[in-house]
């Protein structure tokens, strides 16, 4: 005639469901992520599909595509970021209320992809803006833009409301805007925002 | 379709004072070329859309080239000291933009018929005459190529930069061009890019 010592479970059986505040707000935030609805290049044709009936981005609380950034938390940088495209960008970014996340989709918003070494494309668009979750691909299939979407579920729903770690937006003195580069006479000026990226060390030839 | 020889022919017939040279392509694909000088190249194009045995009606592709300034070494006679020597001599021939259209014939089902006309240099004198009055879908392209080679269009409804901002100065495509130093590091085979890289970190990694 023993019964279990466990509380919660207790509670459980009668409907009763105990949990945290910090858990209870990220779990309704994390369900919810309205993503920003613009596209760049062939990219944006798989984030397209991933939202229709095969895929059903909806099933994570992400099919609600906004047209205006101040709706929208999710940013999805879904192609090739060109030099004349840069600057309308950072601009939508800093429209956007906070807090908001960035998903870099495919290889030419990650680096530049194939065309890294030419005139006119970023070379990266974690140059101007933070990036919380980048996907390789050259598109990438729709399968992993979804598991990009669950990384950044699971991002939210492990973010503290207190402490030293707590999160860009419960900062009051943490930026929520960044720099919006200008077209200069030869290439965007200044070329990358080194208080968000900087470039990585050449290591030495062993 | 006649020959490029025959259209020559033809054209020099029905615009006399025309310049029209056929260049030749040596490669196999031997898609030889009729070259018509600024001056008349409006009224040639006129005559190939409209001649009822060409009806060159559709413009399929505009392109440009850009032709840098090249030395050539010349062997010349000169008299030193009293006697005749061959004295080998180098010679700077400038550079020039060139834009090559390509034609075809929806009605008459040929083609294509390469039309090519060159600026007097690379810097000053880079004008030519816009081709969109005789062919509308050139508009676009010479808007390309006023970008990316710096070839100015006369006559060209909205002659603006296409694919780079305005107020940028460069033209990419030409062959001096400088692209902008923000080479960083990645793991590639290519050692260009790495020296390019190393270079960029040595000088602190400012532009």
């Amino acid at each position: 005639m023993s019964r279990s010592l466990n509380p919660t479970s207790d509670l459980r059986a009668q409907g009763v469901v105990v949990t945290s505040i910090q858990d209870f707000y990220n779990w309704g935030r994390k369900n919810s992520v309205w993503p920003l609805q613009f596209g760049l290049a062939c990219c944006a044709i798989e984030m397209i599909a991933s939202t229709m009936a095969r895929y059903d981005m909806a099933r994570f609380g992400s099919e609600v595509f906004r047209p205006s950034p101040r709706q929208a938390d999710l940013m999805i940088v879904s192609g090739t970021v060109t030099k004349k495209m840069v600057p309308q960008i950072v601009r939508l970014y800093n429209q956007m209320a906070e807090p908001k996340y960035v998903i870099a989709m495919g290889a030419c918003a990650i680096s530049g992809g194939p065309f890294k070494q030419g005139y006119n494309v970023l070379k990266g668009i974690d140059r101007y803006i933070p990036v919380d979750v980048h996907i390789p691909g050259c598109p990438p299939r729709p399968e992993a833009l979804i598991h990009a979407l669950m990384t950044l579920q699971e991002k939210i729903g492990n973010q503290q409301l207190t402490g030293e770690s707590r999160p860009r937006h419960l900062r009051a003195n943490a930026p929520s805007e960044f720099l919006i580069p200008v077209q200069g006479p030869h290439d965007v000026e200044p070329p990358f925002n080194p208080d968000v990226w900087n470039a990585p060390k050449v290591p030495a030839r062993g | 379709m006649e020959t490029l020889e025959q259209i020559r022919a033809r054209v020099v017939a029905a615009c006399p004072e025309a310049v029209v040279d056929l260049v030749l392509n040596a490669s196999p694909s031997a898609q030889h070329s009729l070259r018509v000088d600024r001056e008349h190249v409006a009224g040639v194009a006129l005559f190939l859309r409209d001649d009822p045995g060409l009806r060159l009606d559709y413009c399929s592709n505009v392109t440009g080239i850009d032709w840098p300034d090249r030395t050539e070494k010349v062997k010349v006679k000169r008299t030193v000291e009293g006697v005749e020597k061959e004295v080998e001599e180098t010679r700077t021939i400038p550079g020039f933009l060139e834009v090559v259209y390509h034609l075809y014939s929806i009605a008459l089902k040929h083609g294509p018929v390469i039309l090519r006309v060159r600026t007097i240099d690379r810097l000053q004198e880079v004008a030519v005459p816009s081709l969109t009055p005789v062919w509308r879908g050139c508009e676009l392209q010479e808007r390309e190529i006023y970008d990316l080679f710096g070839v100015h269009f006369d006559g060209h409804p909205d002659l603006r930069r296409l694919l780079m901002w305005e107020g940028f100065k460069d033209h990419p495509m030409r062959k001096d061009y400088v692209d902008p130093d923000d080479y960083e590091y990645e793991p590639t085979p290519h050692d260009r890019v790495l020296e390019r890289a190393k270079a960029w970190q040595d000088r602190g990694g400012v532009v």
